[in-house]
């Protein structure tokens, strides 16, 4: 595989003429987590949109470019807040999704190798249905693994799981993304102190960077500097317009 | 179990009620036979009915299951260009406004007094609820799924396949519960207009001859057999839901 690039976004979005962000300079560093807080409706999720190259209500006027200036397109997987697993299809069948959807024959042993990874191999065959909100993330994040991409877009994939299972998968999710350049749009401060090797602060006239404690992610939740980070970060963010 | 002690309950009153009011009025075997004379004609034409009601079922099997063919292929084309549907759509509605009760007789012209004209009427009766209902579940697959399918890089004829088409079988099996319904109409209104076969025909023959007791027991041999392919349609389509 590629060697994951670092990730240039320049420009302006606009809905009907009116300004949602912009203009922004944002780089996502080449095999390194960047998270992306700010208040809802700011325009966090249409900034993941555009760099996936999904269709976004409104024109974005700018510019993103990967480092290798090789095009995005076809280098990215995508992981929502919703697991978006397909209840007709096992585990197994929902981690091989994107060969099926390209017409490719999947490779079962990778897939299954990656299971294990995530710790679902025993639960290959079960529906949907059968798993719990954890067990259903860790087959979605099994599944965004299967695609090999360099570039991981993650919109708030934690959110609707329970503490315990969050700080699980966050774990999980750093270490099997770890040679990956990764976006991760987030509304817990917490979870971006923890994860984040950058963290941006998305408002309506800039995103500005936050600096983030001395040492590498994924830290320690109950170290000082964690701590008083996450806490300067929550309190930026309850000021901000 | 309990929905089919009710059914049973009903039926039982239904027929009391009947019975009653027959003995009640006293009123004369060919204007309302009593329901024991109904069950007594039902047995005496036992082999007669089976016969018809064969031909009948015939008609309403194979026009169910081409109808579906058609209106699942139609709602895949609807659904996989926009093109087809900005074309299709307008003629799909236009054919809905023309009541198909009216077509009979020119589809008895067309296709003779055979088993084909009813089949061709079964087909233009349950086309358009098969179609309208799998079409509609061909396009309420959600957005994100479909993001993530573009992400992954999934053909259109793949996410059709693998999407699409399972996630829509649920609302195709609404169709067809509906279908199972209305394929029997279209049969017997085309042995009505013109056929020497089926129970359409032979309840037209005895009311003819004023075997109003022959009449009813072919009509509750044709309700008994819509309700037996509606149950089968639902037992089926909750399969689909359950994938």
């Amino acid at each position: 595989m590629i060697r994951a690039p670092a990730i240039h976004l320049r420009g302006t979005h606009s809905i009907d003429g009116q300004r949602l962000f912009g203009p922004v300079d944002v780089v996502l560093p080449a095999q390194q987590w960047t998270c992306v807080l700010g208040r809802s409706g700011v325009g966090k999720s249409t900034l993941l949109r555009l760099i996936a190259g999904l269709p976004c209500a409104g024109t974005f006027t700018g510019q993103i470019n990967a480092s290798d200036g090789i095009d995005i397109a076809g280098r990215i997987s995508v992981m929502a807040q919703s697991d978006l697993l397909l209840p007709w299809l096992s585990v197994l069948e929902n981690t091989v999704l994107g060969a099926r959807l390209r017409g490719e024959d999947p490779d079962l042993h990778k897939a299954e190798n990656l299971l294990e990874r995530v710790g679902l191999l025993h639960e290959k065959h079960k529906k949907p249905s059968a798993l719990s909100g954890g067990m259903r993330q860790r087959t979605a994040l099994a599944r965004t693994l299967m695609e090999d991409r360099c570039i991981a877009l993650l919109d708030e994939p934690f959110s609707a799981l329970d503490a315990s299972t969050r700080a699980d998968m966050q774990e999980l999710a750093a270490e099997v993304l770890a040679d990956k350049t990764v976006l991760l749009v987030t509304h817990d401060p917490a979870e971006a102190v923890r994860l984040g090797h950058q963290i941006v602060v998305l408002t309506p006239e800039a995103a500005l960077p936050w600096p983030t404690p001395q040492d590498a992610p994924i830290r320690d939740q109950y170290a000082p500097e964690t701590v008083a980070c996450q806490a300067d970060l929550l309190t930026h963010l309850r000021r901000a317009p | 179990m309990m929905r089919l002690r009710y059914a049973l309950g009903a039926t039982v009153f239904a027929l009391l009620l009947w019975q009653g009011i027959v003995w009640i009025t006293a009123v004369p075997p060919f204007i309302l036979p009593s329901p024991l004379r109904v069950a007594e004609a039902a047995f005496a034409n036992r082999v007669l009915i089976a016969e018809n009601a064969l031909v009948t079922a015939t008609e309403v099997v194979l026009g169910l299951m081409i109808g579906t063919v058609l209106g699942a292929v139609t709602a895949i084309q609807l659904a996989s260009s926009a093109r087809m549907h900005r074309l299709i759509m307008p003629l799909l509605i236009f054919t809905q406004a023309v009541p198909v009760f009216a077509l009979a007789p020119i589809l008895t012209l067309w296709f003779g007094y055979g088993i084909a004209s009813k089949v061709v009427m079964a087909v233009l009766i349950i086309y358009f609820p098969v179609t309208s209902a799998f079409y509609d579940g061909l396009t309420r697959v959600p957005e994100d799924i479909l993001d993530m399918a573009k992400t992954m890089g999934g053909t259109k004829r793949q996410i059709m396949r693998h999407i699409k088409i399972p996630h829509a079988l649920p609302s195709l099996g609404t169709g067809l519960k509906l279908a199972a319904v209305y394929a029997p109409i279209g049969a017997v209104i085309g042995e009505w207009v013109g056929a020497s076969k089926g129970l359409g025909y032979l309840m037209l023959l005895a009311n003819g001859r004023a075997k109003t007791d022959l009449m009813f027991a072919s009509l509750f041999t044709l309700a008994i057999m819509t309700l037996l392919l509606h149950f089968a349609v639902s037992k089926a389509s909750s399969r689909l839901r359950q994938r």
